[in-house]
């Protein structure tokens, strides 16, 4: 790190509309100098005690060697620094899939800023929780409506959590009715997490093909669901962005051999508004409030990934149950003896819940515009790009669409190429080869936050990219060129891994 | 709507270039019958200002102004503008897992940083990107004890919180493992003389809490002996993160499972938080969640990735250490600024001062007629009172006077009834202290 500022000398660069500043920065460990500090704290009100005589001097401890020792002033320039190293959606489009990288309004953060909101501890008083069980309470009631299911809990940190919950409460019902079973069917399609948490719930994996049309083969389904079934784990809109059209004939086998459907809501974007997964035949769903509901990824958490379920699992929701008592009063309800017990500690992620209460509220019933736009945005995206990457499965998009990287693979460009050189252009990267049953998967969800100009400037990258891919492979190959670093050697990272500083 | 950039003129473009004549037409693949005819049923739409309105109002109905003595697992500790502003900015709030290193190097060296200090807290040798909270961190950690050990009976403190607890028992109970239960000596620490190489024998974890739930602290040296004498791993667990600024860390468990609320981030009525799970490098393969790496590009510059993600579910699908994908990375980042601003003497000094005050409000409150100090062993920043009356008859009294008073242990602890957990950190003015003691005092003269 010779001089402060970064030049980027790829002159391919140069033609590129923007570019910035990017200033160089150690790690705050090399910055550190004994004797400096960034926080004060009020003088101690009380006499001072002796750690080693209190507690005794095998545990008594001396201040951290090695632990940061700089002034505010570094600490604000470090963290803004590091900051201008990263792409936000507040900097751009960021049409990752299966993400849903929607705008975060600011509003949102403001409020769960609030005293008397980000104040409150779990365990006080529901007498003095009124306000907070209050908002857990209208959250349940706007996410019920929104998906027509019966009953909801709001604690499971994140989407796999909540599926772990929901396969727990399917697990339960199952023994209450005599068999847990033992195999849950999952489509080639899903997402990592579905199996993984398979099997945290103590079930086997049975992975079910999808048909020619990317699709559950509800003929196929018919031969796998077995006594042994427990349920069905689908994503609808699938991770090709298509709707399952034969649902409703799904959830009629699984329900026949006495066997569940869970919807994965990752991709709840593209039917909030406009169609319910309570009247298609799902018996539980999550949902990733931090996709479909706006609350920050923050550079990858957190989220909450709240349940909902149909009447006859009710019983079997995780503790405590936020309730409503005559006279309007709110509790939380902790005895409940078929509930699958706790999966986390107190009522879930609160500031995440108390967000996504912040969206709904903002939209009410127009959140159907916001699908329909996220739904228009994709459709646009795609006709204005079929003619320029191979589109393998041709079915009507929702909220997404998944080209390949066949037609540039005959130039030795693939997807992730494609994704690093999108960055040269402004962009965010698509998601690159996911679903696995795409080879070269190239994942496009534009979501309802871009203008009209946003997307057209992002089809106007990607098909000057198609160009490149031709007349001058290499420059996509080598991306991006604009950034601090090029591409990292990923393989000497995992073959010996460093994995925190030291002097 | 204000946050939909499109003109009604441009959706029709839009809808005109795809080829449809309404909006309604791209949702055809959704059998008809299926397709909402009405608007839903939902509040709204509000305005900004009539969203901030609404939560103003929630937040009247709780204990705002209130001054509060919980602890419990959650911690009133001082937290900083500055963190909270570098926290709020939009390259750091709005971005995504950092799966495209050249784009999101701000994001991964904040992750590099923030496991540098877990391990400099914890004497761990590596810490990963984080995970949900404390209760599942200890999950996580003793689930990824009995991968390495290939036992499955585990040995869990009673003085272990409660809700951690409940929510090993949700994940254990299908995975085939066993959940025995140690209790408490006198003296409020693990009961030492029951560990024995019988009750051990076959065990993957011996799991404990430091301060424990009720404040008191364990000796990890002592408890590793006995673990690694019988095969098993020492799971150390730590829910008041602030003690490492004073208290000898688990330097000799082999996982460690903590709850980093403590390190500037608000109670938020119990989350978003902070879990982390720190270990020894040999078991870095069986380790869940994300972790963060050094490397380089084709210059030679360094950088930084996520690494080793043959762990993850996203790779290994059902064969993944944990089906964790989201974390709370952004928790990672606010207590990895807050702590670079305390730095190495201001956490000494915070924890410190935590020490202090817990032992003047101690006496203070020992002073009342009836009252006493339940555990004799060493504590942190809580501790166990005995009254002579239920603690939620007490509480109820104190509330009128706006203090939120001790954790009634008797809901967890059944044997434990009229015993409350008092919390007391820099953030409780010596004030406040006084009041609580005069309060008690009132109502315990006050006859039933």
């Amino acid at each position: 790190m010779k001089s402060n500022h970064t030049e980027t000398e790829s002159p391919a660069v140069t033609e590129l509309p923007g570019r910035h500043v990017s200033l160089n920065e150690a790690l705050i460990f090399e910055q550190s100098a004994s004797g400096k500090r960034g926080m004060e704290i009020p003088p101690l009100d009380v006499p001072s005690v002796d750690a080693a005589a209190e507690l005794g001097s095998g545990f008594a401890r001396g201040p951290i060697e090695g632990f940061p020792e700089v002034s505010e002033i570094e600490v604000v320039r470090h963290f803004t620094r590091l900051s201008t190293w990263n792409y936000g959606i507040d900097t751009g489009m960021y049409p990752l899939g299966s993400c849903t990288m929607k705008y975060n309004p600011r509003v949102n953060e403001f409020v769960a800023r609030l005293d008397g909101l980000s104040t409150e501890h779990p365990q006080q008083p529901a007498d003095v929780s009124q306000g907070c069980l209050r908002i857990l309470f209208d959250l349940q009631k706007c996410l019920l409506a929104i998906t027509g299911m019966d009953a909801a809990t709001l604690q499971p940190a994140a989407g796999a959590q909540g599926e772990l919950a929901g396969l727990l409460m399917i697990r339960a019902y199952l023994a209450s009715q005599g068999d847990p079973r033992k195999k849950v069917l999952i489509p080639d399609s899903a997402h990592g997490t579905n199996p993984a948490s398979v099997v945290v719930a103590g079930y086997e994996v049975q992975n079910i093909r999808s048909n020619a049309r990317g699709q559950i083969d509800a003929d196929h389904l018919r031969e796998f669901a077995t006594e042994d079934v427990a349920a069905l784990m689908v994503t609808n809109p699938s991770t090709l962005g298509v709707f399952e059209e034969r649902i409703a004939e799904i959830a009629a086998i699984l329900h026949e051999h006495g066997a569940l459907l869970y919807m994965d809501g990752a991709n709840m974007n593209a039917l909030a508004g406009v169609t319910r997964p309570g009247d298609f035949g799902v018996d539980v769903m999550h949902l990733n409030l931090h996709k479909t509901f706006s609350t920050p990824h923050g550079g990858g958490g957190p989220g909450a990934g709240p349940v909902l379920v149909k009447k006859f699992l009710e019983a079997f929701l995780p503790t405590p149950v936020v309730v409503q008592k005559e006279g309007g009063r709110f509790a939380l309800d902790h005895i409940r003896p078929k509930s699958i017990g706790r999966v986390r500690a107190y009522c879930g992620n609160f500031g995440v819940l108390l967000r996504a209460l912040a969206y709904t509220l903002a939209y009410g019933p127009g959140i159907r515009q916001a699908t329909e736009d996220a739904v228009t945005n994709a459709n646009y995206v795609r006709k204005n790009l079929e003619g320029h990457f191979d589109l393998p499965y041709n079915l009507p998009s929702m909220h997404e669409v998944v080209f390949s990287d066949a037609r540039q693979r005959k130039h030795g460009v693939n997807t992730m190429d494609i994704a690093k050189r999108l960055i040269d252009y402004g962009f965010h990267a698509y998601t690159t080869a996911f679903p696995l049953i795409v080879p070269g998967a190239m994942m496009i969800e534009p979501t309802e936050s871009e203008s009209k100009q946003e997307c057209d400037r992002f089809i106007e990258a990607m098909r000057s990219i198609a160009r490149e891919a031709e007349t001058n492979p290499d420059i996509v190959k080598t991306a991006p060129h604009s950034t601090r670093v090029g591409r990292l050697d990923e393989v000497a990272a995992a073959r010996k891994p460093v994995l925190r500083w030291k002097p | 709507m204000r946050y939909l950039p499109k003109s009604p003129s441009e959706r029709r473009e839009m809808l005109e270039a795809i080829g449809t004549a309404s909006a309604e037409e791209l949702f055809q693949s959704i059998p008809e019958k299926f397709r909402l005819r009405d608007p839903l049923p939902l509040p709204g739409p509000l305005s900004e200002a009539e969203i901030i309105q609404y939560f103003q109002a929630r937040a009247a109905e709780n204990a705002r102004g209130y001054t509060s003595f919980l602890g419990a697992g959650v911690y009133q500790h001082l937290r900083s503008v500055t963190a909270d502003a570098l926290l709020q900015r939009g390259e750091f709030l709005t971005s995504y897992t950092p799966y495209q290193a050249e784009i999101c190097q701000g994001t991964l060296t904040a992750i590099f940083e923030f496991q540098t200090l877990m391990c400099q807290l914890t004497g761990q040798d590596v810490a990963n990107a984080s995970m949900y909270d404390g209760s599942t961190a200890l999950t996580e950690a003793v689930l990824m004890a009995a991968r390495l050990t290939g036992r499955r009976r585990v040995l869990v403190a009673r003085s272990v919180h409660p809700e951690y607890r409940q929510v090993l028992a949700t994940y254990a109970k299908n995975l085939g493992l066993e959940i025995g239960e140690i209790g408490y000596a006198k003296s409020g620490d693990i009961a030492r003389p029951s560990l024995t190489k019988e009750k051990l024998a076959d065990v993957a974890a011996l799991v404990v809490q430091s301060p424990n739930f009720f404040g008191v602290l364990e000796d990890w040296p002592a408890l590793a002996d006995a673990a690694h004498g019988a095969g098993a791993l020492l799971v150390g667990c730590i829910a008041e993160a602030v003690s490492l600024g004073i208290v000898h860390p688990p330097a000799e468990a082999d996982i460690v499972a903590m709850e980093g609320q403590s390190f500037g981030i608000a109670p938020s009525y119990g989350g978003p938080f902070l879990g982390v799970v720190a270990t020894r490098d040999k078991f870095v393969r069986q380790m869940p969640g994300r972790l963060a790496g050094q490397t380089t590009d084709a210059e030679g510059r360094r950088g930084f990735v996520l690494t080793l993600a043959t762990r993850e579910q996203h790779i290994r699908r059902e064969k993944a250490t944990s089906n964790i994908c989201t974390n709370e990375a952004l928790y990672a980042l606010a207590a990895t600024i807050h702590l670079c601003l305390l730095g190495k003497e201001g956490l000494h000094e915070m924890a410190q001062q935590n020490l202090a005050k817990a032992r003047f409000a101690r006496a203070e409150l020992e002073k009342i007629p009836g009252v006493r100090c339940f555990f004799s062993g060493p504590s942190f920043n809580e501790f166990v009172l005995e009254f002579p009356r239920s603690v939620k008859l007490i509480n109820a009294a104190l509330l009128q006077e706006k203090i939120v008073g001790p954790y009634p242990l008797g809901t967890h602890y059944p044997e434990l009834t009229k015993r409350g957990l008092v919390c007391v950190t820099e953030t409780t003015p010596r004030a406040e202290i006084e009041r609580l003691a005069a309060a008690i005092r009132r109502i315990l003269e006050t006859p039933l």
